[in-house]
């Protein structure tokens, strides 16, 4: 067993191998966590300073994509019925070709879904060279001709930018010449920003300036909603949206998992924005609420718990009793079997460890899922966040603006003169708060973990192994990219993008398949035969050696 | 993935688009990663954006299922407009720090290629921070915008044999190279002992047969050991003749025709050994070479496999197939497929290959009597139109294959690279009589099934 290390032990240990430069940097994004001091001297909370959202080194293995992948990959990647072209060189578009496992349901079979398809310019040399518009034009055409489709999005590779291609104006040249289909193009050349994160909110921007307020679908309900962040890997969306029909709450549009054109255009229909994934999607919950007086808060379905509480919220920031019956009914409905599952799984699980890498608030929402199986997350970090998401969002203004960020266009947001309506009066907002529901608030992931606990932001290679070694967690939840790396010294890895091929995980079923999982991962028996017999016992060393 | 509304929609497109839909193939950048793992102490470095670097390495992972590091210069906006020297300098030094790497292969994307950076300057006046560093640094041309993976390959392995590879003083009989193209961990571990077994010294470059097929370790190894040591690659000279398969390589891309121009080594140019034919070609070349005798071994393996054609031959005898994927792969199983009386009725290249069906032509003189289309450049809606009028029984390759095939309602055999929807591609075999033998089992097994499933009754005797 490895011998227990103090936290403080344990950073120097990840620390030491790097050169001082280096040192300095990652000192600053490994940090202790320690929890709110009350006592501070302007009254506002105070954690320990992350550098997050901060450039990583060259040479250093992240785990960290490109401006790109966080535009096409996560945010609209989901969307079955926008057909996406991917301007530039083929592996872009090849790369993010269905690799998500983004799930999605077409309602009939003239329903269009484009996710199963890959498009691409699939730039060749003399395009570089002579520029690849005409080339975006023809393959627009072309696409339009076959597919058919509402609406069509461009989105930029690396050279693009570079070579001067504009795909703004293509789109709207085309848009003029096919009127009846929206196309749009993103500026989300894979050097953008420090990390995906810089393509999340290239994609916010977009469908929020091109997309939001075209539409004037009005779903059926009393209680309309919309779930910003999900993205359905696994069928999560579709766990979520059964949960919601049967506490009566309309899912106007999800952004953007099992999602379609109409919802976005007409997701300005709706009294209320749930925020999932707060690093990739509070931008558009931002500027929705400036633009329409839609306000918005943050839920977590990870977990059945943590659903219970988020279905609570949106009860009681309806204030209907009617509301508040219907989900509390749903969740006593729903527990039996939450209960039936931990008694199975808990036992077997309780009192290990995990640790988690992964995204901007899956590092967070899944410490949930392993705490109701009796497991502490003692070390968590994120890929791509920022400070709130660590901190919580009353950092914000303190956040500095740098080089890479200041090259993402903020953009100005007005309230609508006809659609601006004001949900929630400053009143009312008050008794929320006083309810434990705070509107346009996230804590971040700090606040939730135990004191000690060590909050790594970007983990590289070097850390996880320094991790392994040291803490030998039970299980290790993170991506593809380190699953093989982590189970070569025999700990499984869990993978939170895309599940393992397993899922859903979100809502009530989801953490019962979940709770499964986990036990099947971390007492698997291939972990029994990782040391030969003769490694473990030594009278058996001895007696191997002579039969040797 | 929902399918249901796109398999009742059928899609015509027209000849000679521009958009590419579902493309059959990757990017060069790729190739030059692969290649590198499969040298000694090597760490590949992206010059480019890190998302490169991180979509390179969860596409190979997740086809061979092992760790898989690739370094990135990580580009910001900044760098992309002032020149990626300084971020290269520091990547290049980290790297050398954090892995103590024997060799770094600098690979360059679309990114650096596109704003015009002069890698081979910047590594030439490089003085590294580190002044123990003792690896080597060598750079590849690798711009995602020309050519395809199978390209990116080829080109590191050159670019390996061009930047190492010494003037020798004598050429040493029983010294082999062997560059096998872009096989499998197991195919390369068949291979380095058959050669030995033969009793040749053979380099067989690159071999990440170790490096991408390992077992767990017992403490953490920053570069996964195995690979081929500089140490061969530097005396490649030496050696008597290189073997090289491929059959659609481009002599410019050619380590082994540098070899013969610059360092006199004789190349022999064969097809991979898959089926009895090519196999037979390739072991008589390895007798000649010894002077060894045909081990019984091999005969028993031989014979077992051509009964097996034989007792197989009412399955598969007469089929059509669509063969697809990298140029090389795609000649050499349709050649195989000749030999078990499949015809290939189309033989599809994913990247745009130079006189690809000059080339089909060459090995199959009789092509168009047998009724065999070849494409080039091409991607899977023109690979799937194709399929569909032709009309075929099974199609062969890569995982990328599956939605044509299931919209198609023909199954899919499994060979190549990315196999994504499978277990165990690190230990494909196709190379050998033996490897063959598992590709022929697994194809006709594959019919099999389709077979049965194609009958509610439950047969269980086919």
């Amino acid at each position: 067993m490895p011998s227990k290390l103090t936290p403080e032990e344990l950073k120097q240990e990840l620390l030491k191998a790097y050169p001082a430069k280096v040192a300095r940097k990652r000192e600053k994004q490994i940090i202790i966590n320690k929890h709110k001091d009350e006592t501070s001297a302007n009254g506002l909370p105070t954690t320990t300073e992350v550098l997050a959202n901060a450039r990583t080194i060259p040479g250093i293995l992240s785990m960290r994509g490109c401006a790109y992948a966080g535009c096409k990959g996560v945010v609209l990647g989901p969307t079955r019925d926008i057909l996406h072209i991917v301007h530039g060189p083929i592996g872009c578009s090849y790369y993010a070709w269905l690799t998500r496992r983004n799930q999605t349901r077409p309602v009939s079979d003239e329903d269009p879904n484009f996710m199963t398809y890959c498009f691409s310019t699939d730039m060749q040399e003399e395009d570089i060279i002579y520029g690849g518009e005409k080339k975006l034009k023809k393959a627009i055409d072309e696409a339009i001709a076959i597919f058919k489709p509402k609406a069509l999005d461009i989105f930029s590779t690396c050279p693009v930018g570079l070579i001067g291609d504009d795909v703004h104006a293509v789109a709207r040249e085309m848009e003029a010449k096919y009127p009846d289909v929206n196309i749009f193009g993103f500026s989300c050349e894979g050097y953008k920003g420090v990390s995906q994160s810089a393509g999340h909110h290239i994609a916010n921007n977009k469908v929020f300036t091109d997309v939001l307020g075209l539409g004037d679908l009005k779903k059926p309900g009393k209680y309309r909603v919309n779930l910003l962040g999900e993205y359905n890997i696994g069928g999560d969306a579709f766990e979520l949206e059964r949960v919601f029909e049967k506490c009566g709450i309309t899912l106007q549009a999800t952004f953007s998992g099992n999602s379609t054109y109409e919802e976005f255009t007409s997701a300005h229909n709706v009294d209320l924005n749930l925020v999932m994934c707060h690093r990739s999607i509070n931008y558009m919950a931002d500027m929705m609420e400036t633009k329409y007086g839609i306000p918005w808060f943050k839920v977590n379905f990870i977990g059945a718990e943590a659903s219970a509480k988020s279905l609570r919220k949106i009860a009681q920031y309806y204030g209907d009793q009617e509301l508040i019956d219907r989900v509390e009914a749903v969740i006593a409905e729903e527990m039996p079997a939450i209960e039936a599952a931990k008694a199975i799984h808990r036992p077997s699980l309780e009192g290990k460890t995990a640790v988690l890498f992964v995204g901007g608030s899956r590092a967070h929402h899944y410490q949930e899922l392993f705490h109701e199986l009796g497991m502490e997350t003692i070390s968590a970090g994120y890929e791509f966040a920022h400070r709130d998401d660590y901190e919580g969002r009353h950092v914000i203004p303190s956040i500095k603006v740098d080089a890479d960020s200041r090259n993402i266009e903020e953009i100005e947001v007005h309230p609508d003169a006809e659609l601006y309506k004001e949900r929630v009066t400053p009143e009312r907002k008050a008794e929320l708060l006083a309810m434990g529901i705070e509107m346009n608030g996230y804590e971040g992931m700090m606040p939730e973990m135990k004191e000690g606990a060590l909050i790594i932001d970007d983990l590289n290679h070097h850390e996880a192994e320094v991790l392994i070694e040291k803490v030998k967690p039970a299980i290790f939840g993170a991506g593809v990219k380190e699953k093989y790396v982590i189970q070569k010294s025999g700990v499984p890895l869990k993978q939170l993008h895309s599940y393992d091929y397993s899922g859903p995980y979100a809502g009530f079923k989801g953490a019962i398949n979940f709770y499964a999982e986990i036990d099947r991962l971390v007492n698997a028996s291939c972990w029994g035969l990782v040391k030969a017999p003769w490694q473990s016992s030594p009278e058996l060393s001895a007696s191997y050696a002579y039969v040797g | 993935m929902n399918l249901k509304s796109t398999s009742k929609t059928k899609f015509t497109t027209e000849p000679g688009r521009e958009v590419t839909q579902d493309a059959c193939r990757l990017c060069s950048p790729l190739g030059a990663c692969l290649a590198f793992k499969g040298v000694e102490g090597a760490v590949t470095i992206l010059h480019g954006s890190q998302g490169c670097a991180t979509y390179i390495r969860r596409y190979l992972i997740s086809h061979f299922r092992e760790p898989i590091d690739v370094a990135s210069t990580s580009f910001t906006e900044e760098t992309a407009v002032f020149g990626g020297k300084s971020n290269l300098l520091a990547g290049l030094d980290n790297v050398s720090r954090q892995y103590s790497p024997q060799l770094i292969g600098v690979a360059t994307t679309c990114l650096s290629e596109t704003i015009g950076d002069d890698v081979a300057a910047v590594l030439r006046d490089r003085v590294p921070a580190n002044p123990e560093e003792t690896c080597k640094v060598l750079n590849v041309s690798t711009p995602s915008y020309c050519g395809s993976h199978a390209d990116g390959f080829y080109r590191a392995v050159r670019s390996l044999v061009t930047s190492l590879t010494e003037p020798a003083h004598e050429t040493f009989n029983r010294r082999l190279n062997v560059f096998p193209g872009m096989a499998s961990p197991a195919d390369l571990r068949w291979l380095k002992r058959v050669l030995k077994d033969f009793g040749l010294e053979a380099t067989v470059l690159p071999d990440y047969s170790d490096t991408l097929d390992g077992g767990l370790w017992s403490s953490y190894e920053r570069i996964p050991s195995g690979g081929t040591t500089l140490e061969a690659i530097r005396a490649m000279g030496s050696s008597e003749c290189s073997l090289e398969f491929g059959h659609a390589l481009n002599p410019l891309d050619s380590a082994a025709v540098w070899l013969e121009e610059n360092r006199g080594v004789k190349r022999l140019l064969t097809g991979a050994p898959l089926g009895v034919a090519a196999s037979d070609l390739f072991f008589h070349r390895l007798q000649a070479l010894t002077g060894c005798d045909f081990p019984a071994e091999l005969q028993a393996e031989r014979g077992r496999l051509i009964d097996a054609y034989a007792d197989g031959h009412k399955y598969v005898s007469g089929k059509r197939a669509a063969v697809y994927g990298e140029a090389d792969l795609v000649a050499t199983l349709a050649l195989f497929l000749l030999e078990i009386g499949v015809i290939p009725v189309l033989c599809a290249a994913g990247g745009p290959v130079n006189a690809f069906r000059d080339v089909m032509k060459g090995l199959v003189p009789d092509l168009e009597e047998r009724g065999m289309e070849i494409m080039s450049d091409a991607d899977f809606d023109h690979i799937e139109q194709a399929t569909a009028r032709i009309g075929v029984d099974f199609m062969i390759g890569n995982s990328k294959g599956y939605k044509a095939a299931k919209r198609l309602g023909v199954p899919l055999v499994r060979v190549g690279f990315p196999i994504h929807d499978r277990f165990g591609a690190a230990r494909n075999r196709l190379m050998g009589y033996e490897g063959t033998q598992r590709l022929f089992d697994d194809l006709v097994n594959t019919l099999l099934s389709h077979n049965q499933e194609a009958s509610g009754l439950g047969y269980s005797y086919m």
